[in-house]
């Protein structure tokens, strides 16, 4: 069955790891670095708390996806990642043809633990690969070579039927022909999956220090979309068009674990700084845990769970979660679903509107769809619909 | 003097008038009775903007023991919010102290502070037809400015005695001897006995007393004569109803007179008789030259009518007081409410607003783009503002002002005028035989310095020169101006151009006919009435370049290209464009984002609420008002 296929959005369980060699100046994902040795024992029976306390809160549920991510997975003992991995097989039922994704650093220490993590149960690993030539991977502060990454590439391929890897464009000083030629090379090397972000410049990360002081320039939002578009012709050509903003896939290939976000399914989020959204019986509900690793852990050892927010959502807050996460993709969203979640439709007017500026669609199925000249625009397209 | 059955000196109020706040009942304090004509004297406080008035009010209430020490606060009669914060005074306000002068006499002085703000001068008009003197308050360290020769020939005009004051004496930067010569030069007056004092720190208020002792007259009246009272202000006290204001010239009043109102021919029975110290207290009666208030059952402000004259029911004075000119707007705009289910929420702050502020005016108003709202009328444009901000303030609503506009007047072919309150309302040009515009006399003191550039700021704006003179270094220059020029910004420019150091002053002098012109604004082709306006031709093309290029920045990018325009008839003569939005996607967003970016999204969609829409365009609300402010 292919992920696309499937309406019910399902159900995954996020892993989050905190841990990375060094910070990359570009990073706002919960990421810290440690000098001394992490206890990953400490840290293990942690998660297992944790996933009890989620367990309870998600009888019966089946378990279409688990990801580990980061921070640096990678960095985990593949023990550990297994004893996690037992853990859920425990508390739920996982389906047959799971998807279980472990994000890797793409440097020679971590590739070598493939194997471990190919026998802990891990069927799918991403490669953080970010670019395809030395100088942009050191201005991107990464502790690999392209060379590295690519060997790292060649040996997930070895131990996965399925492996992803991404890469950041629209970099400082990047030209279409650079990118268009780093991107035929990284295609020849992909399988069937890759995830190509535009650089975006995070809040309170270095790069937004250079920024504001003028020391980094990015391309321009028309220069930014000319690589925008390049990146399109270009992976569609070549078998692996966009499903998603950022993601692409040979049909079939999709990601099912962000799948389950993006079709707004049901996942826990369990580690760090983790995020979830569970149905209960008294409505969706959004989980957050503890940012800070150490903290963390105190508090999950004192309470059982890391949960600092667990509020119910309106329908105002679901209809625009769910048109934040739907409208991602490109097969869009079913209106009727947006109303039952926020209890109303989408203003008529507007719809119409977006429809005679090209920027919106609906399909023959009756799903409300971004079109490829809506994609670049698609957070004004977002705020237009939910408003 | 203590009252039987009350539980303090008077009343306690909340202010001296609160606008909209409660009052409690004034208690009743039956030895009160009229006064002795040559014990009382009756005078305003007249001065430029923030040169003390208020100050030195509080002094003298203090000085006479008129309220205690522990209970005073600064500027007390500046009740209402907005004159707190701003530390103007909008309204004119009363107080009545008593005072033991050296000659060992009880005195009855009545204390009107009254605003400085060229938008006010209504206010001072009427309370000078109150009073028989004046104190003449200038800054000693900054002399005489525009509204100090408006004010005190206002008040020479009311045959008032004058008191010159040099305030502020405690400044290192005080020069009285040089500010007592500018009084002598410029205005003409003897100021060779003008009382130096310190507002601030209290210094020699008992000088100034005595003067206002010594040298202003008694009032005159004939108490045996029929009632003839002046009705110099009203409002609306949401414990006593409206309260009306009176200065008493000949007869008296008591609680249970009938009285009539001359103008406008109503009968009403006095239900309550006092005066203000600064708080509501009751007093048996008001006899000639007295200044007090009373309360008769009367349902409306708009029953009275500020300047009639108020008589006995049964015995009416045969002539009626000349009473004064009504106070007319000057400057109009729209107000909508920026969500459109406010409207009645907003007609019911009007009225509300209406009921202690009869000098602004409004009716309703559709427009295309902006929905139902209302036209008002105000004095100034100090006015328009700070009846928007009560409006927002007390009545939290959020409003749209669209572009200030003054009131033209159109003749038609067929032989008929009309006024114009609104540029959206302009009959077509065709029919048009020529439209007419109010023009100013300005009076402008500067320091030397800034002439030049003021001379070119009052050129720019159609302005002719009538007179050009000095007092000491600085300038005094008299312009001619159409108040369509000076409505925009000119008193901003003015204060930058000068430093803050230009004083300014005006009146409208006469209505002329110009070469004007509608210039409309167009948004991606669809007309945006709201900032419509009529100009000048020559100034024409610079009005709509300023207005095009300040909403090219105001306007947010679209997913589509945006032209704005400004234009006459069917003829562009500025244009800007908006370019197309080419970039806005988020590139990475996973679960734990989603709430973050729903955050974004909420505030966003918040943001939109406060946006119009006009055809495809949404403009921000943002953008109307800055529209107003344009550095042209
Ligand atoms: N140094 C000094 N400052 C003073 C004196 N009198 C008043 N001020 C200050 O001058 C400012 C203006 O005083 P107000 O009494 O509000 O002036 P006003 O004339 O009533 O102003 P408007 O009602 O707005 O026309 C305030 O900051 C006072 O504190 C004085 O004698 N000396
Ligand atoms: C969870 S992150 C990092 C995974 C892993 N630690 C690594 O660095 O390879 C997943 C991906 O997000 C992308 N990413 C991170 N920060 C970004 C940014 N500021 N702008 C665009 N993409 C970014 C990177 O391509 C990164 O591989
Ligand atoms: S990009 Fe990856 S390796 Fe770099 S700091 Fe962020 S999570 Fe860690
Ligand atoms: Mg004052």
């Amino acid at each position: 069955m292919t992920a696309l296929g499937s309406p019910d959005p399902g159900f995954g369980i996020y892993v989050h790891w905190p841990f990375c060699l060094s910070k990359c100046p570009y990073c706002d994902f919960n990421s810290h670095v440690r000098q001394a040795p992490v206890d990953e024992a400490r840290f293990l029976s942690a998660f297992r708390q944790e996933l009890a306390h989620r367990a309870a809160l998600t009888p019966g549920r089946r378990v279409r996806s688990v990801f580990f991510g980061g921070g640096t997975p990678s960095l985990m003992r593949p023990a550990t990642v297994g004893s996690i991995l037992d853990a859920i097989g425990g508390h739920w039922e996982v389906e047959a043809d799971a998807e279980v994704t472990l994000e890797a650093n793409p440097t020679s220490v971590e590739a070598t633990r493939f194997q471990g993590y190919r026998a802990a149960g891990i069927n799918r690993v991403s490669l953080g690969v970010q670019a395809l030539n030395d100088p942009d991977l050191k201005a991107l502060g990464r502790l690999h070579s392209a060379d590295e990454a690519l060997a790292a590439v060649a040996i997930a391929a070895r131990h996965f039927e399925r492996f992803s890897f991404d890469l950041m464009y629209a970099r400082p000083g990047q030209t279409a022909n650079a990118w268009k030629a780093e991107l035929h090379g990284a295609i020849d090397r992909a399988a069937e999956h890759l995830s190509l972000y535009q650089l975006t410049i995070e809040p309170d990360t270095m790069f937004e220090r250079l920024y504001k002081a003028g020391k980094l320039a990015v391309p321009d939002p028309e220069q930014a979309r000319v690589l925008w578009e390049v990146t399109q012709e270009l992976t569609a050509a070549r078998g692996l068009p966009a499903y998603e903003v950022s993601n692409h896939a040979r049909p079939g290939a999709e990601s099912r674990h962000n799948l389950v976000y993006w079709r707004y399914g049901e996942y826990a989020g369990v580690g760090p700084g983790a995020h979830g959204r569970i149905l209960t019986p008294d409505g969706r509900r959004a989980h957050s845990t503890e940012r800070h690793p150490e903290m963390w852990l105190t508090v999950v050892e004192g309470e059982g769970h890391g949960l600092v927010a667990d509020e119910g959502l309106s329908s105002e807050e679901q209809g625009d979660e769910f048109l934040l996460m739907g409208l991602r993709l490109a097969e869009g969203i079913d209106p009727a679903r947006f109303a039952a979640l926020a209890g109303r439709t989408i203003d008529g007017t507007r719809v119409a509107s977006l429809i005679g500026d090209g920027l919106v669609e609906r399909s023959s199925t009756g799903r409300l769809r971004v079109t490829r000249e809506g994609f670049p625009v698609l957070d004004m397209v977002v705020a237009d619909l939910a408003a | 003097m203590s009252m039987d059955g009350c539980p303090g000196d008077a009343i306690e109020a909340g202010g001296t008038r609160a606008p909209l706040g409660k009052t409690p009942l004034p208690c009743y304090a039956p030895r009160m009775t009229a006064q002795k004509l040559d014990n009382i004297r009756n005078f305003s406080i007249v001065a430029h903007i923030d040169h003390g008035k208020s100050t030195l009010a509080d002094r003298l209430i203090q000085h006479t023991g008129t309220v205690a020490l522990r209970d005073m606060s600064e500027q007390m009669l500046d009740s209402m919010d907005i004159e707190r914060e701003r530390g103007i005074t909008i309204k004119a306000q009363t107080v009545r102290l008593d005072y033991v002068a050296a000659d060992g006499k009880s005195y009855v002085l009545n204390l009107m502070d009254t605003p400085g703000h060229v938008d006010f001068a209504y206010e001072v008009s009427r309370s000078l037809a109150a009073c028989e003197g004046s104190l003449l308050v200038v800054d000693a360290s900054q002399g005489v400015e525009a509204q100090t020769l408006a004010n005190v020939y206002q008040a020479l005009d009311a045959g008032h005695e004058i008191v010159p004051v040099l305030n502020k004496i405690d400044l290192p930067a005080a020069e009285p001897e040089r500010i007592r010569q500018q009084i002598e030069d410029v205005i003409g007056l003897d100021a060779s006995e003008a009382v130096e004092i310190s507002a601030k720190t209290g210094l020699n208020i008992e000088g100034v007393l005595e003067a206002i002792v010594a040298k202003l007259p008694p009032p005159k009246g004939d108490a045996e004569a029929p009632l003839k009272a002046l009705l110099v202000d009203s409002w609306y006290d949401a414990y006593l109803g409206v309260v009306v204001l009176v200065r008493i010239i000949d007869g008296s009043m008591k609680k249970g007179s009938r009285i009539q109102t001359m103008a406008t021919g109503a009968h009403y029975e006095v239900d309550r008789i006092g005066v203000f110290k600064p708080k509501m207290t009751n007093v048996a009666s008001l006899g000639p030259g007295e200044v007090g208030f009373i309360t008769a059952q009367i349902k409306d402000v708009a029953d009275t009518r500020v300047g009639d004259t108020i008589t006995d029911e049964r015995k009416p004075t045969a002539q009626a007081l000349p009473g004064f000119k009504p106070a007319q707007p000057v400057v109009f705009c729209g107000l909508f409410p920026v969500d459109a289910a406010d409207f009645d929420d907003l007609r019911a702050a009007m009225g509300r607003l209406r009921l202690n502020d009869a000098s602004f005016s409004f009716e309703m108003e559709s427009s295309a783009a902006l929905g139902f709202g209302f036209r008002c009328g105000f004095l100034g444009l100090l006015h328009l503002e700070i009846v928007q901000e009560r409006l927002e303030r007390e009545f939290n609503l959020d409003l749209i002002a669209t572009a200030p506009s003054v009131v033209y007047e159109i003749a038609l072919r067929d032989g008929t005028a009309i006024d114009l309150h609104n540029p959206a309302d302009m009959p077509d040009v065709m029919k048009i035989e020529e439209i007419r515009e109010p023009w100013i006399q300005a009076k402008i003191l500067t320091p030397d310095e800034y002439l030049g550039g003021i001379l070119k700021l009052c050129q720019d704006r159609r302005g002719v020169q009538t007179d050009l003179s000095y007092v000491g270094s600085r300038a005094m220059l008299t312009y001619e101006l159409p108040l369509n020029e000076v409505v925009f910004d000119f008193y901003d420019r003015l204060k930058s151009i000068s430093k803050g150091y230009a004083s300014f002053d005006y009146h409208i002098t006469d209505y002329k006919a110009g070469d004007l012109v509608k210039m409309q604004v167009l948004v991606n082709a669809e007309p945006v009435d709201a900032l419509s306006m009529l100009v000048h031709r020559d100034r024409a093309e610079m009005r709509g370049r300023a207005m095009v290029d300040k909403l090219k920045d105001l306007i947010p990018q679209h997913m589509f290209q945006i032209p704005i325009q400004a234009a006459i008839g069917g003829k562009i003569i500025a244009r800007e464009t908006i370019r197309a939005l080419r970039k806005d996607v988020t590139a990475k967003c996973y679960g734990g984002d989603v709430s973050r970016k729903r955050k974004l999204l909420e505030k966003q969609k918040a943001g939109k609420k406060k946006m119009r829409q006009f055809g495809k365009v949404e403009i921000p609300q943002a953008a109307f008002i800055a529209a107003l402010k344009m550095d042209a």
